[in-house]
């Protein structure tokens, strides 16, 4: 099937298989390595991206249901050579270590800083929840977006 | 000014903008794309396998069954404890998840579709599914395929004095006795195994791409097993997506994306799925234990003695010392001190997927830790004392370091006391009991406190004693210094996120004088690093970060003398000071490390005996373990009408002697803080009587989130490490190794007023309920 998905602000057309899933879409038709897979059962949330500005997980979404719609990853965060807040709270405040559930991370944070800039600790807890960390102990995430909240605040 | 504290990671700069390179992402031109057919059953005959639809496929390149690789006698492999283990099965498989045939594709989807089109018949066998079974006279013989093996028996394997130990049981005043399980678990990276291996046949060299967290010994093993030449072995370890001693060994899968490299003459990619990598890689634990404590009616702890089980699943495929069947369980003594302690460990072979030692557990280190504080809590209760009070009146005092244990290690160093007095500080600890009385006395709603005080045994090791198949286990650095002053760092270990990048560059920084930002670690790559054995038993920090502090003083040794050749003064009259080479006494003269450099390669003549330029190499034999240690207190709340555990608070005070990055090391221990809550209350592996996992997914085996999780409250003491260059002691594990007890002393101390004593992990919601109704069953089996 011919389809054709903006992602970070780019048309991408491609003919592909119909079963094929976004997260593969992305990472071996697009090449944007960014996003990763992690689990089959959208448990550990590794694949989080946006679609049409919401957090989804890429390795549940048909890439045909992509199309003719906005995608962003993270290589979309950074703008005009400018790092957003929240991947400047994560070197800031530790919030990633083996670094491969920090884009999905990072995603969802920037989803959640868009809706409310000034969420609790329980409030980003919950956000995160549908998506798993091994290194962190979710602490020092936690800590990051507060840091971008607080850090968006203050500019 | 220091180069060691706080400072924001290098290798943050690629993972925040998605520009990491694991595995996975490697993409090679040509490429194709394998996957492995799995066993559906724990136990059964192979009585045929027809792979001619798969071949007829049109994406598919090759079809490798276990007699393709017999031709090429690669059917069976050595595991990492010196057993064997099928790559692709030929007589029988022997655990559910097992590899039987591997394809190889155009496309990853192609690979899948076509090992439907695989038709294996197979005679199923009555499965070893109960360790405490695997030893009955009539249990099937899993290993058939070893000469002679007439039962499913392992290895036998003792320390301690029995005789002494079994003396003062038999005239104790207290003793008390426990049965408990560490379950099975699953470490569960979030990035999964895989390869990507590429065979050059003109060149004749094999480069492959794998999350290993030990590429040296890779390639050297697969230079021992399939005869390549070790030169033409090229093994590249590049971001991994976490590790915690998953990505130890060699799998199946690696040989198989090597040998479909080898026959299409092209790069294969094989990266398995969540189930594949919860059903088929490296479990950890799995030990039945049986503890008996003896001791004085005022609490003095005098003897311990313990009989273990092991289940290894069915290869033995353990990552560990070789002398050491049970890794360092040596070390179930505890922080006591004791008169005299013994264990036996048996290991038995079962149908389920080999390993045992992963997971964050310092080789057994974890299961010993588990044992000891479970064993005190115990006895607290029978004696009625505080288990705070318990501990504190036993631990060994700072005037016994080195201690030598009951087992025979030597404890390096250590302050307990101090460090389990901050912990009950920070907890507030007679608050806690206070509330806790109150609600006991109004009934009100159920509340535990734990306590666990543990030490570890990292940094393997002393090559004397400690190899894996042969190959001993010191750590090589190299260290250059450019003209310029730049310097690059090459190390045998990989990080899997512990940060080496950052942590490695101020080790060298603070030897030479320099910023960490002109320092690269270079690492993961065996044609640019040194021979080492890698990452894992937190041996990072205390042997390759021995080896760079080493590298690092040689270098500053031979800038010494090329300092004296700049100062024309003779290099014993040159002083180290604030980063510099100066005469004695005159600090204006002092030349820095680029100063130096650049004389170093220039045309200034230099005193006899030196080469020039500013290298060094190193190989770090440690001369002893580290002995990091530390005291957690767990708050729960427990609901008695769910069972559900809500981690309220958790207190940890750790000291792995001096903290190089205080923020790396603290983000280490919140993370096995969280594995520790995981494993004691969520983490479940259960088998069914025919051996079918039931934890083979996300969905099943539950891993903790960020609500399950509290807000870490971590302390400090530091006692460094006598013998480690900078006093260092590993802490990887640590947090992994002490927090399980934790949470089950504490939620087991909720339990107190039904009457419970033990409760095994994980301690679901169901399990929590059914103990507080006196109906505790076996987490390990889902038999009724």
């Amino acid at each position: 099937m011919m389809i054709t998905v903006t992602v970070n602000g780019q048309a991408h057309t491609r003919d592909v298989e119909p079963r094929m899933l976004l997260v593969h879409f992305l990472r071996d038709e697009l090449r944007l390595t960014g996003t990763h897979w992690g689990c089959d059962t959208s448990n550990c949330g590794v694949c989080v991206v946006h679609l049409d500005g919401t957090p989804v997980k890429s390795c549940s979404v048909l890439a045909v249901m992509a199309d003719g719609h906005e995608v962003t990853t993270v290589e979309g965060l950074e703008r005009d050579g400018e790092l957003d807040t929240v991947q400047k709270g994560f070197v800031e405040c530790h919030g990633l270590q083996c670094g491969f559930c920090t884009p999905g991370m990072m995603l969802t944070a920037r989803w959640l800083l868009d809706r409310d800039p000034d969420p609790s600790e329980a409030e980003i807890r919950e956000a995160i929840s549908g998506q798993l960390c091994r290194c962190t102990g979710y602490e020092n995430i936690v800590r990051s977006v507060r840091w971008a909240a607080e850090s968006e605040a203050a500019s | 000014m220091s180069a060691y504290g706080r400072m924001h990671r290098k290798e943050d700069a690629r993972f925040i903008r998605g520009r990491g390179t694991y595995t996975d992402d490697v993409n090679l031109p040509g490429m194709l794309h394998g996957a492995v057919l799995r066993s559906p059953h724990a136990h059964a005959a192979i009585v045929s396998i027809d792979t001619s639809a798969a071949e007829a496929h049109p994406k598919v390149k090759a079809v490798i069954t276990g007699e393709t690789l017999a031709g090429l006698r690669l059917a069976w492999m050595p595991t990492l404890s010196g057993d064997t283990q099928a790559v692709l099965a030929t007589d029988k498989v022997r655990f559910q998840g097992q590899e039987v045939a591997f394809v190889v594709a155009e496309d990853r989807y192609a690979a899948r579709d076509a090992l439907e089109l695989i038709d294996v018949e197979y005679e199923p066998l009555p499965a070893v599914v109960d360790a405490r079974r695997a030893l009955d006279e009539d249990a099937p013989v899993i290993r058939d395929d070893l000469d002679g093996k007439a039962d499913n028996h392992i290895f036998d394997w003792q320390a301690g004095d029995k005789a002494a130990t079994d003396a003062i049981f038999e005239r104790a005043q207290v003793t008390v006795a426990q049965d408990m399980l560490y379950p099975r678990v699953h470490p569960a990276p979030l990035e999964t195994c895989g390869a990507v291996a590429d065979f050059d046949r003109v060149t004749g060299k094999l480069t492959v791409w794998c999350p290993t967290q030990a590429p040296h010994a890779h390639r050297t093993l697969y230079a021992m097993v399939a005869g390549i030449p070790e030169h033409k072995i090229r093994v590249i370890s590049p971001d991994i997506g976490g590790g915690f001693g998953n990505k130890v060994g060699i799998y199946p899968g690696y040989v198989c994306a090597i040998v479909g490299s080898i026959v299409t003459g092209r790069p294969v990619k094989w990266m398995e799925d969540r189930s594949e990598n919860l059903m088929s890689t490296s479990f950890a634990r799995d030990y039945h234990m049986h503890g008996e404590i003896a001791a004085t009616r005022d609490g003095r702890i005098q003897a311990i003695r313990v009989k273990v089980l092991a289940d290894h699943g069915a290869f033995n495929g353990t990552a560990q010392p070789t002398k050491y069947p049970a890794g360092f369980f040596h070390v179930f003594t505890g922080s006591y001190d004791l008169a005299a302690a013994h264990c036996e460990v048996t290991g038995v072979y079962t149908n389920k997927a080999p390993g045992g030692v992963a997971y964050a557990c310092s080789f057994r280190v974890t299961e010993a830790v588990y044992l000891v504080e479970r064993l005190v809590d115990v006895l607290a209760v029978e004696l009625d004392m505080d288990p705070a009070e318990l501990r504190m009146r036993n631990l060994l005092k700072p005037g016994q370091f080195p201690y030598t244990s009951p087992t025979g290690w030597e404890y390096d160093s250590g302050d307990y006391p101090r460090t389990l007095r901050l912990a009950l500080d920070m907890a507030g600890y007679d608050k806690l009991r206070a509330e806790q009385a109150d609600r006991r006395a109004a009934g009100g709603p159920l509340m535990g406190i734990g306590i666990s005080f543990f030490t570890e045994a990292v940094g393997a090791g002393p090559r004397k004693h400690m190899d894996i198949l042969g190959l001993g286990m010191a750590d090589g650095a190299e260290l250059r210094v450019h003209p310029t002053g730049k310097a690059v760092l090459r190390v045998s270990c990989q990080s899997q996120g512990q940060g080496h990048e950052t942590t490695f560059a101020q080790i060298v920084a603070q030897e030479l004088g320099m910023s960490p930002g002109d320092v690269e670690v270079v690492h993961g790559d065996t044609d640019q690093t040194p021979f080492g054995l890698g990452t894992y038993g937190s041996r990072s920090t205390p042997v390759s970060g021995a080896a760079t502090a080493m590298v690092a003083r040689k270098v500053r040794e031979r800038a010494r003398v090329v300092a004296s050749a700049m100062l024309e003064a003779s290099p014993e009259d040159l002083e180290w000071a604030e980063g510099r080479w100066a005469v004695r006494g005159d600090p204006a003269t002092g030349k820095s490390m680029a100063e130096i450099a650049l004389a170093a390669h220039s045309g200034l003549e230099l005193p006899e005996g030196v080469e020039g330029h500013l290298d060094a190499v190193c190989v770090y034999n440690p001369p002893n373990l580290t002995y990091p240690f530390g005291a957690y207190v767990c708050v729960v709340d427990v609901d008695p009408g769910t069972g559900q555990v809500k981690v309220r608070r958790f207190v940890a005070v750790d000291d792995c002697g001096v903290r190089i990055n205080p923020m790396i090391v603290e983000g280490q221990i919140h993370g096995g803080l969280a594995d520790g809550v995981g494993m004691a209350l969520m983490q479940l592996m259960a088998f069914d009587e025919e051996g079918n996992h039931l934890g083979a997914s996300f969905m099943d085996y539950l891993l903790p989130t960020a609500v399950e999780c509290p807000s870490w409250e971590l302390g400090e003491t530091v006692t460094p490490s006598p013998h480690h260059p900078i006093g260092a002691k590993g802490v990887g594990e640590s947090a992994t190794v002490g927090s399980p007890a934790a949470v089950v002393n504490a939620v087991v101390d909720a339990l107190r007023p039904y009457g419970v004593r033990h409760a095994d992990m994980p301690l679901t919601p169901a399990n929590v309920w059914l103990t507080i109704q006196g109906r505790p069953f076996r987490t390990d089996l889902a038999i009724p």
